[in-house]
């Protein structure tokens, strides 16, 4: 981990109509960093992480990404042209449902090798041989680069849509609820290979969800949410096993296996 | 004069007045030339506007009459093709129509022309300065189907994101071992926008390339207009490992002997009999007339 | 080395229980305790008295409401997440009573997880963390057909053997024990009271609960009643 955050937000608010979804939310990340974003359904979640991601203006509060070669930048001032490269260099964004993130129409391996031609990469055979490496770094056989992504399982999906949002080695990856649409034991392997893949590659990551076990493996910090404020934040087990706010324990105790 | 031939001419004679010049009101004519001079400046990005009714169905090349009848003037020579060829039905009809709506001169051959309207072809005779050709596009948006937002795709062409065209690419091969991409075969204007050169053959696509004329293309269910200015830039899309190549043929042209046109297979009888002829009937018989006075 | 490994002054816990209208619980009062590298401290009390809360709050887990925990003078508490997470690695290994093991993992893996996670991608490295992890196994009597077995499906002290190594492969100066021996059988028990020995004398401070009298005798160079407060 290095000495400064990534990823900063700060007073972060979002209004739609009357409804607060968002409001005060400040937060920061550091490198090789996963923390866990966790409340019920409408407590603000998913608003936070598309402010975070760029994707939705805030009503109030900055975002700032520390980019690789510019230091600090404020992710909703840069122009659309900045952002959609930092969108397809240093960042990644794993979908709820795969079929948002993956052309379902192309092969996997063309979903893998979008981002490296968008990028200017014009040699076939080298991305061609980036998209079979990442594949199977998700544990997909290469044989099933020229399939498409009609022809896999859920689970199978999803993987396709890490692999393809790795292949430019982000270093920050924001996830919706990357699990929930798969059963149960698929879900297990995908928080296993998300885990490895996270260590590994000593990526910071965003992980938007309601599962609590899930957090609980995969995420080094929580922040718990609820009616678009922060009611609890600290390390996962901190969260998990001390929970403070009235909320916070209720989550805790009406979850299965936290 | 019989009376049935006064009869005719006079027939003729109303017949135009009770069209204006080339079909179109000037008002339309001027508004589409704006759209023209905007796409003329800003070479390969679509340029919409707002395409009128034609009397043939969108799809027959509304489009590229409406900009044929908006740049066409009295002294112009217009030759028009469809596949190549000046005699099929779309091509006489449209010739017929503006030498009927307009009163000018037309011609089959491509030097003597001032504007081509063309489906499907650029002429195989090097074209010229001064000259105008006009092309029907069914579909300007060349990530349509890779992308079927709108607002999406002109997202893409204002930061210049062209990764997905090369996707397609990337699936030819990985499906086929080669860029199966044989007709719109996608181009980037200028070095900045990416282009659908409308549904030539990729044959043609050097053709585009700093060209002395002007290449204008009108889309008229889609309501749009874009422009190849002369001496133009336009690439065509390919890989290092797998570069740009145009089609070749291993006969020659069975009427002209031609190995530099394209050519089309013509079946000659059940029994798989077959034989190559230019799709340029133009360039076609031009050769075989000098030929023969040889 | 004067300065003892872990000090902590005043350590006060309780539980909040706002399902139950709010009621606290108090669990530590006022704790005050110190460990110097070499000595092995076991937690005494009845059940309820808070030797696993102390032991969760040295780690961090259980945030204190009062007081002070240091460990090799650094403070514990309302450390901030990351530095908490830095000095859990560098210095504060925890066995806990059962295994929160990974599904899939094997139980190699999930012994060298320690090490494995500062391999980043070098194959060497991870070579290493895992021949260092199956030596540990070995000598806790984990059969290598089971290395490569995730250990959900283990029984008891399996788990509690896969746990126990992972938690000492990097011996950290300051260990907590939560009854580390409770389901080993007596060989076992003999070879983890010979591990903690070693430790000890290699210069750890160590604070347990040892249920079992005669595992206390053996490991423990002092004995701290959390009732009475030394």
């Amino acid at each position: 981990m290095s000495e400064a955050p990534i990823l900063r937000a700060a007073g972060l608010a979002k209004r739609f109509g009357a409804r607060l979804a968002l409001a005060e939310v400040s937060l920061e990340l550091w490198e090789g960093e996963v923390l866990a974003v966790v409340g019920e359904s409408g407590s603000g979640k998913s608003t936070l992480l598309a402010c975070l991601a760029g994707r939705m203006a805030p009503d109030a509060g900055t975002v700032e990404f520390r980019t690789r070669h510019e230091g600090w930048r404020d992710v909703h001032a840069m122009s659309e042209a900045a952002r959609r490269l930092l969108e397809r260099t240093d960042w990644g964004f794993v979908h709820q449902r795969p079929e948002d993130g993956l052309r379902m129409t192309v092969s996997a391996g063309a979903n893998i090798g979008e981002r490296l031609m968008a990028l200017g990469a014009r040699r076939y055979g080298w991305i061609r041989a980036q998209a079979a490496h990442w594949l199977a770094q998700v544990e997909m056989d290469a044989a099933r680069l020229d399939e498409s992504p009609l022809a896999f399982s859920g689970g199978m999906r999803q993987r396709l849509q890490i692999a393809r949002n790795l292949v430019t080695r982000p270093r920050l990856v924001f996830m919706d609820e990357p699990t929930s649409g798969l059963d149960v034991s698929v879900q297990a392997r995908l928080v296993d290979l998300l885990r490895g893949l996270v260590r590994r590659l000593s990526l910071a990551a965003i992980v938007v969800t309601h599962d609590l076990g899930v957090a609980r493996l995969l995420a080094h910090r929580m922040m718990v949410l609820k009616d678009g404020r922060v009611v609890e934040t600290g390390l996962t087990d901190q969260v998990l096993d001390d929970p403070h706010h009235p909320y916070t324990q209720q989550l805790v105790a009406s979850a299965l296996a936290p | 004069m019989s009376a049935r031939a006064a009869l005719a001419a006079v027939r003729a004679a109303g017949e135009r007045a009770r069209y204006n010049f080339a079909y179109l009101d000037e008002r339309t004519k001027r508004m589409i030339r704006r759209a023209i001079l905007k796409a003329v400046a800003i070479p390969g990005y679509q340029v919409p506007f707002a395409a009128r009714e034609m009397p043939l169905p969108w799809g027959w090349g509304t489009g590229g009459m409406q900009v044929t009848a908006a740049v066409i003037g009295p002294q112009d020579v217009l030759k028009v093709i469809d596949q190549g060829a000046d005699d099929t039905v779309n091509a006489v009809n449209i010739r017929r129509f503006f030498e009927r709506t307009a009163g000018i001169a037309t011609t089959e051959r491509t030097a003597h022309a001032t504007v081509i309207q063309t489906r499907h072809r650029i002429p195989e005779t090097p074209l010229a300065e001064g000259q105008i050709v006009v092309f029907q596009v069914p579909v300007p948006e060349p990530m349509q189907r890779l992308e079927p937002r709108e607002s999406e795709t002109r997202r893409m062409h204002a930061l210049a994101d062209y990764g997905l065209m090369h996707v397609k690419l990337y699936e030819d091969i990985a499906r086929y071992g080669r860029i199966v991409t044989a007709y719109d075969y996608p181009v980037i204007v200028n070095g900045r926008y990416l282009m659908a050169p409308s549904p030539i053959p990729k044959f043609d696509n050097p053709k585009l390339h700093m060209s002395p004329a002007l290449m204008l293309f009108g889309a008229g269910r889609e309501k749009r207009i874009y422009a190849v200015p002369p001496y133009t830039r336009v690439e065509s899309l390919g890989f290092e490992d797998h570069p740009f190549e145009v089609q070749r043929w291993q006969a020659a042209c069975a009427l002209c002997g031609s190995r530099e046109s394209f050519l089309d297979e013509v079946v000659t009888d059940d029994r798989g009999g077959r034989l190559y002829v230019c799709s340029d009937t133009d360039w076609c018989a031009a050769r075989r007339a000098r030929a023969d006075a040889r | 080395m004067n300065e003892p490994a872990l000090a902590i002054r005043g350590l006060c816990k309780s539980f909040v229980l706002h399902a139950q209208g709010g009621v606290e619980l108090r669990v530590l009062r006022d704790v005050t305790l110190e460990v110097r590298a070499g000595e092995c401290v076991a937690l005494e009390g009845r059940s309820g008295s808070g030797k696993s809360t102390l032991l969760k709050c040295i780690y961090g887990t259980y945030r204190a409401n009062a007081g002070s925990i240091r460990v090799l003078g650094r403070e514990v508490v309302g450390a901030p997440p990351r530095e908490l997470l830095a000095l859990r690695r560098e210095a504060l290994g925890y066995v806990s009573q059962f295994l929160r093991a990974v599904p899939r993992v094997p139980a190699l893996d999930v012994v060298a997880e320690p090490l494995i996670e500062r391999c980043g991608e070098s194959a060497e490295a991870l070579a290493a963390a895992r021949r260092a992890a199956g030596q540990l196994l070995l000598r806790l009597r984990v059969p290598m057909r089971l290395w490569e077995v995730p250990p959900a499906t283990f029984s008891g002290g399996e788990q509690q053997r896969v746990n126990i190594a992972r938690a000492l492969l990097e011996p950290r100066p300051v260990l907590l024990l939560d009854e580390p021996t409770a389901a080993l059988d007596a060989d076992n028990r003999a070879t983890v009271v010979a591990l903690i020995g070693e430790l000890r004398r290699a210069g750890a401070a160590i604070v347990g609960i040892f249920h079992d009298a005669r595992v206390r005798d053996a490991v423990a160079t002092r004995v701290f009643d959390l009732e009475r407060g030394r």
